[in-house]
């Protein structure tokens, strides 16, 4: 078993409860994790100095990404979603810690397995089950689908689907936000097997070479698709890629929503006060397949459900719990008023239009081929 | 008015649509310190300062994608390649995030980017450096393809491309930076996308050329002119948009239609307008479109098999003689 090497340019190190602990029974050696009494223990302490009201929403926005996607899934079983739907469920703690670590005018990019950053960002659970419909009332117009949700307003800015392909814009989003003099930062999410992408290495190196105000977030789920880290990557520990850039990097337990929420706040100060970016190393896991059509067979059941039993929605509920943040009677609440949200979302995602066959031709310009001679 | 290179229309283009905007950019290798490989950007540095003019590293792939990025949330980049045979490694970006951004997107993020640089055959460079390749870009909805032949025409379309909206490939021929024309000096002088120029009026065939092929296919129809035989000469100018309109209007007029083009045959430019003609203008045709493409070969290093590469004077009056039925 091989002991993690120090940190190169760890930031935040004061913080090593959710860091570098290995897990004795684990078989994946490359893959050190916390047992899940360490990792309660660390979430407990980070719960402490945490309002109420932040911790709720926290766990409601966890609890509504999880049945958002159970009820994904139900929908395209039954042919009611078409094309690829990447599920999240297992990672919620990576997307709604870090989203929970920014202003609503700050931007997410990140990759297809997008639609828990996009409720987390403030969409709406109808506009994002409508965009999985195809319907005229989703976030794209139904042009996008699972893999291309936007929202301008809220400053999510895609769903994209060529691995790696969002890292070199949310650095161009991240560049102009430095070039108009704004404060705000760029929030990148994209999956290890990107960080065999050019892209991803073009990209730190631009970074930090021109100091913008970019946070990558690398969801380490340890399998691109069916191809586990270890077959994929000559040097497994992501965080200390960034040595070669000369850039911030952290790892984190992805497991810990409060854990990647903190480790998103010190580096969104860094890029905020001193326009500097940030590599996050989140380790985590997925417990559904690659997509919805994925059988699994590149891992065993034993893996996945050693992995279950850090589910990061238990384990925080569980924090929850037992330091009296919520009831059970308020669990239930808050389960039934997910389930409202989710059947209104699916509801309305029924009862929307098809987009309308003239919007097969609208949004391919700006200024129209044939305007420009009109 | 002033006589001036096609790297001096272009230079002022840059200059002019940077100071009217501050939020247009430019971006590419060697495009401040070393004042551009090929000196399009003299001056704009020292004019207008290290946040405006940026020197990349060589990253074909990040900084297009940087640049497409930055025009999501408002900015309005010219990313330079050096030349466009290196775009070919961002082609990811402007293909996969530029071109289709406005349109996955249900219409919310516009690109208003332009990637520019010098393409198609230049002096000698073998293979990698020497090709043609506006007919990728023109084949991709979302992009539009400006291919420039005079001073006067880049500078007032290189202005219209930055203020256009939309993702713009803007390709300069790499032969042609040093050519001379006039050109105004007025700051507000676009020449809108989409608007084909008649280079020269004619009645007996029409010569369809674009880019370094439209001062060839004019001393073609010098040529022909000498033989009786009376050319136009259309340069579409913007490949997409098409200005489909004019090329149908010659050939109703001429009924003889001979396209010049420096790229490869298979599936170019010329095919793709060829068949435009035949679907619009069939029956006004007294012989089949002749098309003379660049060589269906990588370009060679040797002179003499680089001259053979690339369409001649001589070739192009054989093919309007051809189409009239002359020989």
């Amino acid at each position: 078993m091989r002991k993690r090497s120090p940190q190169p340019s760890r930031v935040g190190a004061e913080d090593t409860s959710a860091t570098g602990v290995m897990d004795e029974e684990s078989a994946e050696t490359e893959h050190p994790r916390q047992s899940t009494g360490d990792l309660k223990a660390a979430q407990k302490s980070r719960l402490a100095g945490l309002d109420r009201e932040t911790l709720v929403n926290i766990y409601h926005q966890m609890l509504l990404a999880r049945r958002f996607e159970e009820k994904s899934a139900e929908a395209y079983s039954s042919g009611k979603i078409g094309g690829f739907c990447h599920l999240y469920i297992g990672q919620e703690a990576v997307a709604i810690g870090a989203i929970s670590a920014i202003r609503k005018d700050d931007y997410v990019l990140t990759s297809y397995r997008e639609h828990a950053h996009a409720l987390a960002k403030g969409m709406s659970p109808e506009s994002v089950m409508a965009e999985l419909y195809g319907k005229a009332t989703g976030c794209s117009k139904g042009k996008g689908g699972s893999m291309h949700m936007f929202d301008k307003e809220l400053g999510f800015l895609g769903g994209h689907a060529i691995v790696g392909g969002q890292i070199p814009l949310a650095t161009g989003v991240a560049f102009a936000a430095k070039y108009k003099g704004t404060d705000q930062v760029a929030l990148c999410f994209f999956g290890e097997a990107a960080v065999n992408q050019g892209a991803f290495h073009e990209s730190l190196n631009m970074a930090q070479l021109w100091k913008v105000p970019c946070i990558y977030i690398c969801e380490n789920n340890r399998y691109g698709m069916g191809t586990s880290l270890e077959r994929a990557m000559s040097s497994h520990d992501i965080s200390q890629k960034s040595c070669a850039y000369d850039i911030a990097a952290e790892f984190v337990d992805g497991m810990d929503v409060l854990a990647v929420r903190e480790a998103t706040m010190r580096a969104v100060e860094r890029a905020r006060k001193d326009s500097l970016p940030t590599l996050l190393e989140v380790r985590t896991y997925r417990f559904m397949g690659h997509s919805m059509s994925d059988p699994g067979n590149y891992r065993t059941r034993a893996e996945i459900e050693r992995h279950q039993e850090r589910d990061p929605l238990k384990l925080f509920s569980a924090s929850l719990r037992e330091e009296g943040v919520l009831s059970d009677e308020q669990f239930k609440e808050l389960e039934a008023q997910v389930k409202d949200q989710v059947e209104k979302a699916v509801k309305f995602a029924e009862e929307s239009p098809l987009p309308d066959p003239k919007e097969l031709y609208t949004d391919v310009y700006a200024t129209p081929l044939d305007a420009h001679r009109n | 008015m002033a006589l001036v290179t096609m790297r001096e229309a272009l230079n002022q283009a840059l200059r002019e649509e940077m100071l009217r905007d501050d939020d247009v950019f430019l971006m590419g290798e060697e495009v401040a310190e070393y004042q551009g490989a090929y000196k399009v950007t003299k001056g704009l540095l020292e004019e207008l300062g290290p946040k405006r003019v940026i020197d990349t590293p060589i990253t074909e792939l990040g900084f297009a994608g940087l640049g497409v990025g930055a025009a999501m949330v408002g900015l309005r980049p010219i990313v330079e390649f050096m030349t466009f045979n290196f775009s070919i490694l961002a082609t990811d970006q402007i293909i996969n995030s530029a071109a289709k951004m406005l349109y996955m997107s249900g219409g919310q993020f516009k690109i208003p980017i332009v990637f520019r640089g010098p393409g198609g055959s230049a002096f000698q460079v073998s293979s990698q450096h020497s090709q043609a390749l506006e007919s990728w870009y023109a084949y991709f909805p979302g992009l539009k393809v400006v291919m420039p032949s005079t001073p006067a025409d880049a500078k007032g379309l290189l202005k219209a491309s930055i203020r256009d909206d939309d993702p713009v490939i803007f390709i300069e021929q790499e032969r042609m930076y040093g050519i001379k024309g006039e050109v105004s000096d007025d700051p507000d002088f676009v020449i809108p996308l989409g608007v084909a120029d008649i280079k020269r009026e004619g009645t007996d065939a029409t010569i369809i050329a674009r880019s370094l092929m439209v001062p060839v296919a004019l001393k073609a129809a010098e040529a022909l002119e000498k033989q009786g035989v009376s050319c136009e000469v259309i340069d579409p100018r913007t490949i997409r948009p098409l200005d489909i309109d004019t090329i149908i209007q010659s050939v109703k007029k001429t009924n003889r239609v001979v396209i010049a083009e420096e790229s490869h045959p298979f599936c170019g430019v010329a095919a793709e307008i060829g068949a435009e003609i035949n679907e619009r203008a069939f029956d006004y045709l007294d012989a089949p479109v002749k098309r003379v493409s660049g060589a269906d070969v990588p370009m060679p290093y040797a002179k003499n098999l680089e001259d053979l590469a690339i369409p001649s004077v001589d070739q192009i009056v054989a093919a309007v003689r051809e189409v009239a039925y002359l020989d």
